[in-house]
């Protein structure tokens, strides 16, 4: 029992390292992947078919792409292209990339649960289609989608740990500095599991609360 | 019209304008993007023949067919285990003595929440660490199983549960044992409401076994790597991830259409009184969706 705290406490600053780095990548991505999912979830939903078929063709490739070749690809393939990009931002892009696809397809879901009578309805009171948005479709639609939202997110923070395969330490790439220093693997990946249960556990908690409270009563 | 035709409304004769002008202008924007993407590949020249003319040996694509035979052993494997893996632990959930529902809950719960690389970790660093030898393919396996397979009992029991309680009721009334219920009457209708998603949470698992990569066990991105990093053929790892992607794409592109298939198809015909579970998005947690 002794030797394995002493795996943590020996080890310390890498164990933070990783894990502020697992962090930071988290925000970024997360950050960037609402962005660009965003866009491509209104692209899915705009009237406009040349915009839905390029958001439909982004989703189906990237969907069905293993996220560590697009983390491969990223990193050994762009630099052939002459774009030169550090470890890490290829990190958060590839993330990115791969995590806006899961995002756009719950907003474009989202906003297809509200029923189409709730918008006729508005209209047939005469709101305009600021209203109808802002007042009768936005909130239902947001009400549906924040419990799957939390889950594409919980999912890319463990994705994260894909990153170890491409030369940035995080959480993930500590198993690999250990079995170097010639440390008990078993130890060191009970503690990262925990790590990860501590960062995870209150967002399952968080989601399962969130699924229950906001169900909308259809 | 489609679905999103909730937010707005059918276009009168200005919208259809607006929408022309909005599709002639994105459409540009797409083509532009795709040709500067195209434009980059020519100046760094990735359509030299050199690059690709390793692709019409024999002896290369028979290493890429190594590499996807080796991908699709792990998946093939850990597909069996982990429905196997998932029968066992839906049952342990869904059982009414807690001895067997809690630790089957608590198993199900904590290998959804470790990341799936840190179990193949487990997998791979642990068996080192004693000097047991193991296959890396197992390393691979192992992780796959008891993170998808946690998944996939999470699907059987909201299979189970997605059957309406009447028919359990119904079925007791008429004098069924426990056994007989499950097996004649929640099963048959649970395994048709399910089946989409357990399709598309194989295509995870086929995705996932890319992981491989990272422990070095000789899949078909690792092999994509290799073939990439011919100095001989100018590095081309550009045409080779190009290649690797289309095969993934290819393949988890037809499961995932054939998930759609029968989400559409099951939720058509009413044979089943259970509500069809969603083929999930793929690579996003889908048991938690549900």
């Amino acid at each position: 029992m002794g030797a394995f705290f002493r795996v943590l406490t020996d080890n310390g600053q890498l164990f933070v390292d990783g894990f502020t780095n697992t962090v930071k990548l988290f925000l970024i991505a997360a950050v960037g992947s609402l962005v660009l999912g965003t866009l491509l979830g209104a692209m899915r939903v705009s009237p406009v078919p040349a915009l839905r078929a390029f958001g439909a063709t982004y989703v189906n490739l990237v969907r069905n792409t293993p996220l560590t070749l697009v983390f491969a690809f990223l990193v050994f393939a762009v630099p052939k292209l002459d774009v030169n990009i550090d470890y890490f931002p290829s990190a958060a892009i590839a993330l990115t990339v791969y995590t806006s696809a899961f995002v756009c397809e719950v907003i474009r879901s989202g906003v297809n649960t509200v029923a189409a009578g709730q918008a006729e309805a508005a209209r047939a009171l005469g709101m305009t289609f600021g209203q109808v948005l802002t007042l009768i479709v936005l909130p239902q639609a947001l009400r549906a989608m924040v419990p799957p939202m939390m889950s594409v997110y919980i999912a890319m923070l463990k994705n994260t740990t894909i990153a170890a395969g491409f030369s940035v330490l995080e959480a993930g790439a500590i198993p690999a500095y250990m079995a170097e220093r010639g440390e008990p693997q078993f130890a060191v990946l009970l503690w990262i599991t925990i790590g990860f249960l501590i960062l995870i556990l209150p967002l399952v908690a968080l989601q399962r609360f969130l699924e229950r409270k906001w169900r909308v009563a259809r | 019209m489609s679905q999103a035709s909730i937010l707005y409304d059918l276009p009168g004769p200005r919208a259809k304008r607006r929408n022309a002008i909005l599709g002639v202008a994105s459409t540009v924007g797409i083509i532009a993007l795709l040709a500067y993407v195209g434009y980059k590949f020519a100046d760094t020249g990735q359509f030299e023949a050199r690059k690709w003319e390793q692709f019409q040996y024999a002896s290369v694509q028979r290493e890429l067919l190594g590499g996807l035979g080796a991908t699709l052993k792990a998946a093939g494997i850990a597909a069996v285990l982990a429905l196997l893996f998932g029968a066992v632990f839906a049952s342990g959930r869904l059982s009414d003595k807690w001895i067997l529902r809690t630790p089957a809950t608590f198993v199900v719960e904590l290998f959804r929440a470790i990341p799936l690389l840190i179990l193949i970790f487990f997998g791979y660093y642990v068996p080192l660490q004693y000097g047991w030898s193991i296959d890396k393919l197992w390393a691979l396996v192992i992780g796959l199983v008891l993170y998808n397979g946690s998944v996939l009992a999470e699907i059987f029991r909201a299979g189970i549960n997605a059957v309406p309680y009447g028919q359990t009721e119904g079925a007791y009334a008429i004098g069924m044992r426990k056994n007989q219920v499950l097996r004649l009457i929640l099963l048959p209708q649970a395994v048709r409401s399910m089946l989409p998603a357990i399709v598309s949470q194989l295509v995870v698992l086929l995705k996932d076994t890319a992981l491989g990569f990272i422990i070095t066990y000789p899949e078909l991105l690792f092999v994509g790597k290799q073939i990439g990093g011919r100095l001989p053929f100018g590095l081309p790892y550009v045409p080779t991830y190009l290649i690797v992607a289309a095969i993934y794409i290819a393949i988890c592109g037809s499961l995932s259409a054939l998930a759609w298939w029968l989400q559409k198809r099951m939720g058509r015909t009413p044979r089943t009184a259970a509500k069809v579970l969603p083929a999930q998005d793929a690579g996003a947690d889908s048991a938690r969706m549900i």
